[in-house]
C-alpha cells in the first residue's frame, strides 16, 4: 500500500457514489508513480500527484484557488500552446510549485488507435504529471502538468517522434473542432473533419503566434442539431444545411406509425409515453407547419422548410437531409465576458463545402481577420467588435449583400446613418443658396 | 531523477526543429469499419442506454458503448481504457464531445461482453470506472473546466461538483426516462471555458466581492493602463498608493458599486484577486440549448443567483438541481426541452414547479440585454 503524506479527509469523500471519481483516478496515479514497475526515469516530480491532491484539500478547506498566475513559459517561436501555472504554496507542495500546462492539437473527431495514444501517455508519464485532460473544453488533448525545462523536450519528442503538434492558447486562432461528423453520423451535410483539419493546418501561423486582439475560435458542426456548439462558442461557425428536399422513404414512414420502428433513435425508451402520434409528434411540432399526413403519405412543403431537424431526429429510418448540401456561416459567438453573451449571427446563408476550401477562406475568414485586426480592441471578440462598429461593417468588409435572413426581424427604430454617397448631391451644401429661399 | 534530454539543444534551438505540422491526419485513427462507410451511414438506433448502432448503406452495423469520463484523466486510466480497446475495438476509441469516452465495435455480441467488462471494474471506493449511459433522453456527461485543480480563477471547484451532480442525477444518466435530452454543463468562472451559457443547466462559479488591491506590488506587477481597460463597467481608475514609509507608488482605485466580479481585472494583473471563502460560490442557469431543432438556440437564464459553496459535496447545488430535473421531468411534453418547457409555462410558473425563489437579483441590470428581458405586456400568470 502506497503511503499519502497529505490527508484529504475532504475530496476523500468524492471517493464514494456511483460516477467515476478524479480523486480515486489521481490515486491510483500516485501509487503507479510510487511503485513504478516499468523502471521509468521520471523526469517530473514523481511525487506530483499526491501534493496535486493535497493543493486540491486546501482549497477545499480554504475555499479558494491555491493556482497563481501563469506568467511567460512556452516553446521557443510559439506563443501559444503552453499555459504556465504555479502554486501559491510552493513550501507545502514542492511537487507541484511549478505545473504548466500543454495543450495538444486533437485528431479530429477524437478517434484515437491505441498505439498513438500509447506514445503520447508514455511521453507524459515520463515527462510531465501522468495527469490529462480528455479533452479540455476548446477540443484538445490537455497534459496537465510539467515544469518548464520539460517544455521544450516534450515539444521536441511530440514533433519528432510521434508527428504531433501543440494548439491554440492566447490571443490567436484557437485550435478548431468539430463534431464526429460524416465519420459516425448520417445527419452530416459535409465533411466535419476535413475541413477542421484543412483550416488548422492553412492557418498554422495564426494559431500558434498571438497576433489576434483576442482568442479567435473556428468550430465545425455538421447539421443543425450543432452537437458541438459552434453556434454559441465560436466565432466563426460553420453548420451544415441542405437547399433541396427532405429525403422521405415512406415505407419507413408508415413503420414508425405502425409501431415497428422506434421513434428517435429509440431514444425515449426508459419511460413509456404510449403509442408514437405522428400528428402529435411530428407535425404539429413542426416550426413551420410545412409537413402534412394523410394517414399514408408524408408530404413536406419544402420552400417553407427551415431545416430545424426535429422531423428527421424523430424519424431517422424514414427521413434524411437533401442531396445539395453545404453550410451556413454565422460569426460573433462568445460567453459572456466582457459585454454579455452573444449566439452567432448568420452572415452567410449557404456554401458549398469542397476542398481547397478557398472561397471560405477568401471571402469570409481573411477579410473579417484583417478588419478585425485594424479595428479589435484589446481583448475584444469579434461578436463585441460587430456590435460596436455595426453589421453594416462586417457587410462592408466582406462585400455580402444584405439579405433577410441575416435578421430575426427589420429595425424598429428609423435613426439610418445613411453614408453621403447614399444620398443625391451628397452632405456639403451652400448656405446662402439656401438663404436665398429662406430668411433667417 | 537524472535529466534525459529528447535532443533538443537548447544553444541551437533552430537546428532540426519541425513547427506547425497541426495534428496528425484524422484517417489514420478511423477504424476501417468507419473508413469504408463514411458519409454512408443510413441510420442509427439505441439499443439500450449507452448502447448505438450505426448501420451503413453497406448493411455494416457498427456498435458504440459511451462510457462517462472524468475530464481529468491519468495515464494510469487511459491505459487501461486502451487494453479494453484492444480487446474489444481492435485498437480504437473515441472521446465526444462530452468527455465521454466510445467504444467501437462491428459485433453485438463483443459489445454485449464489453458492457459486462465495463460495468464490472469499480474504483476502491466503489465508484464505477466506466459508467455506461448518456445517450437519448438522459442527461449525459457533464462538460466542465478546471477549478481548483488547476486554475487561477475559479470561484469554486469544477471536478468536484460535477462528481456530485452526477451521483445526485445518475438514475438521469443511465436512463432514458427524460422528455428530451437535458445538457448540463459546468464553469468555475465568469470566463466559461465551454458553452455553459447555452446549457439545460449550467452550474457556474462566481464571484461577489471586488478585487482586493495588493498597492505595494501592483506597480511592478502589472500594466496599470491594462487592468484599467481590462474592466467592462469602467469601474478602475488611477490612484496613488502612499507606502508606510511615505513612498508614493502608482495603484488603482475601485468603484465597488460597479463591478460585476467578472475577473478581467485580475486577469489582467495579478495584484487584484478577488476569490473570497464567502464571497465565492456558484449561480445556477437554466433553459438554455445549442440545437435549432424546433426552435432558435437560446441562452440559459440565472434561475438560482448564489449557492454558497459546500465542499465536498456541494448539497444545496445539488439537490437545487435535481428538483428542476425533477419538475422537468413530470411536467413537460416529449421533445420539449427545458427551456422550451419554461416558455410555454411562463417563467413565473417555473419558478413555482421548481420551488426557486425569485429575488431581485434575477431581474436583468446589465446594460441592453436588460430591456429586452422585462415584461412590457399584461399577459402573464398569477402564481
Amino acid at each position: 500500500m502506497v503511503e499519502f503524506k497529505h490527508k484529504t479527509p475532504k475530496i476523500d469523500q468524492l471517493e464514494t457514489g456511483p460516477w467515476t471519481s478524479f480523486v480515486s483516478d489521481i490515486k491510483r496515479e500516485h501509487e503507479s508513480r510510487m511503485e513504478n514497475p516499468k523502471g521509468i526515469d521520471f523526469q517530473f516530480n514523481q511525487n506530483c500527484c499526491e501534493d496535486l491532491l493535497g493543493v486540491l484539500e486546501l482549497s477545499y478547506e480554504h475555499g479558494r484557488t491555491h493556482w497563481k498566475h501563469g506568467g511567460i513559459v512556452g516553446v521557443f517561436g510559439y506563443g501559444g500552446g503552453v499555459i504556465g501555472r504555479y502554486c501559491d504554496q510552493p513550501e507545502m507542495f514542492p511537487a507541484v510549485a511549478h505545473f504548466h500546462t500543454l495543450r495538444v492539437n486533437q485528431p479530429m473527431g477524437h478517434y484515437y488507435t491505441t498505439e498513438y495514444l500509447e506514445q503520447l501517455m508514455d511521453l507524459w508519464e515520463r515527462r510531465g504529471s501522468g495527469l490529462t485532460n480528455m479533452h479540455g473544453a476548446t477540443g484538445d488533448i490537455i497534459f496537465l502538468g510539467t515544469s518548464t525545462p520539460q517544455l521544450e523536450e516534450v515539444f521536441f519528442e511530440l514533433t519528432h517522434n510521434i508527428n504531433q503538434d501543440l494548439g491554440g492558447s492566447g490571443s490567436n486562432l484557437r485550435t478548431p473542432s468539430d463534431c464526429m461528423g460524416q465519420s459516425m453520423c448520417e445527419f452530416a451535410c459535409y465533411d466535419t473533419q476535413e475541413f477542421c483539419y484543412q483550416m488548422t493546418m492553412e492557418y498554422q501561423d495564426e494559431l500558434h503566434r498571438p497576433a489576434f486582439p483576442y482568442k479567435f475560435k473556428f468550430k465545425f458542426d455538421g447539421c443543425p442539431n450543432c452537437c458541438v456548439a459552434s453556434i454559441a462558442r465560436s466565432d466563426l461557425s460553420f453548420i451544415g444545411t441542405w437547399r433541396d428536399d427532405i429525403r422521405i422513404d415512406q415505407e419507413a414512414v408508415k413503420a414508425y406509425v405502425g409501431g415497428e420502428l422506434k421513434p428517435n433513435g429509440g431514444s425515449h425508451a426508459g419511460r413509456d409515453w404510449g403509442p408514437f402520434d405522428i400528428q402529435k409528434e411530428v407535425i404539429d411540432l413542426c416550426p413551420t407547419e410545412c409537413m402534412r399526413w394523410d394517414g399514408s403519405k408524408l408530404e413536406i412543403n419544402t420552400p417553407e422548410c427551415t431545416r430545424c431537424m426535429h422531423c428527421i431526429n424523430v424519424m431517422p429510418r424514414a427521413l434524411r437531409v437533401g442531396l445539395d448540401r453545404g453550410c451556413s456561416v454565422l460569426a460573433g459567438a462568445k460567453a459572456p465576458i466582457l459585454d454579455g453573451a452573444q449566439m452567432a449571427t448568420l452572415i452567410v446563408p449557404f456554401i458549398k463545402v469542397e476542398p481547397p476550401y478557398d472561397e471560405v477562406k477568401e471571402t469570409i475568414v481573411e477579410p473579417i481577420w484583417d478588419w478585425w485586426m485594424e479595428e479589435g480592441k484589446n481583448r475584444e471578440r469579434l461578436g463585441e467588435l460587430i456590435k460596436r462598429q455595426g453589421m453594416q461593417k462586417l457587410l462592408d468588409v466582406t462585400g455580402f449583400k444584405a439579405i433577410p435572413q441575416m435578421i430575426q426581424e427589420p429595425r424598429s427604430n428609423p435613426y439610418v446613418f445613411w453614408k453621403e454617397d447614399e444620398v443625391p448631391g451628397g452632405f456639403k451644401r451652400d448656405i446662402n443658396e439656401f438663404r436665398k429661399y429662406h430668411q433667417r | 531523477m537524472a535529466f534525459i534530454s529528447s535532443g533538443y539543444n537548447p544553444d541551437k534551438p533552430m537546428e532540426n526543429r519541425i513547427t506547425d505540422i497541426g495534428p496528425r491526419y484524422y484517417e489514420e485513427f478511423y477504424p476501417p469499419i468507419i473508413k469504408k462507410n463514411k458519409g454512408k451511414w443510413l441510420y442509427h438506433e439505441i439499443l439500450e442506454p449507452g448502447i448505438v448502432v450505426h448501420v451503413a448503406e453497406s448493411g455494416d452495423e457498427l456498435y458504440a458503448i459511451r462510457v462517462g469520463g472524468c475530464r481529468l484523466m491519468s495515464v494510469s486510466h487511459i491505459r487501461e481504457i486502451m487494453e479494453l480497446a484492444d480487446k474489444y475495438g481492435d485498437g480504437y476509441v473515441r472521446w465526444t464531445t462530452r468527455n465521454n469516452v466510445e467504444f467501437m465495435t462491428d459485433s453485438k455480441d463483443k459489445a454485449m461482453a464489453l458492457k459486462d467488462d465495463l460495468l464490472s471494474r469499480k474504483q476502491p471506493g466503489g465508484c464505477y470506472k466506466f459508467p455506461i449511459g448518456g445517450t437519448g433522453a438522459s442527461i449525459t456527461n457533464i462538460v466542465h473546466t478546471q477549478g481548483w485543480i488547476h486554475c487561477h480563477t475559479p470561484a469554486t471547484d469544477a471536478s468536484g461538483t460535477v462528481k456530485c451532480t452526477m451521483d445526485a442525477l445518475f438514475d438521469q444518466w443511465e436512463n432514458m426516462k427524460l422528455p428530451a435530452k437535458l445538457r448540463v454543463s459546468m464553469a468555475c468562472c465568469l470566463n466559461m471555458c465551454g458553452a455553459v451559457h447555452c446549457s439545460d443547466i449550467a452550474i457556474l462559479g462566481y464571484h461577489r466581492k471586488p478585487p482586493m488591491i495588493d498597492a505595494e506590488y501592483i506597480d511592478k506587477m502589472c500594466e496599470i493602463p491594462l487592468a484599467i481597460a481590462a474592466c467592462p463597467t469602467a469601474a478602475i481608475k488611477p490612484a496613488k498608493y502612499e507606502t508606510a514609509d511615505g513612498k508614493k507608488l502608482n495603484s488603482v482605485a475601485v468603484n465597488e458599486e460597479r463591478c460585476m466580479f467578472c475577473g478581467n481585472c485580475y486577469t489582467m494583473c495579478p495584484s487584484m484577486p478577488l476569490a473570497d471563502t464567502e464571497g465565492d460560490g456558484i449561480v445556477l442557469m437554466a433553459g438554455g440549448k445549442i440545437s435549432n431543432r424546433i426552435d432558435a438556440p437560446k441562452f440559459s437564464k440565472v434561475v438560482v443567483a448564489f449557492i454558497e459553496n459546500e465542499p465536498p459535496r456541494w448539497p444545496t447545488l445539488t439537490k437545487t438541481i435535481k428538483r428542476i430535473v425533477d419538475a422537468y421531468s413530470a411536467d413537460a411534453r416529449k421533445y420539449e426541452r427545458l427551456g422550451q418547457w419554461a416558455e410555454r409555462i411562463g417563467w413565473e410558473k417555473f419558478f413555482e414547479k421548481c420551488e426557486l425563489e425569485f429575488t431581485h437579483h434575477l431581474i436583468d441590470d446589465f446594460r441592453d440585454p436588460a430591456y429586452y428581458t422585462w415584461r412590457q405586456s399584461t399577459n402573464f400568470k398569477f402564481t
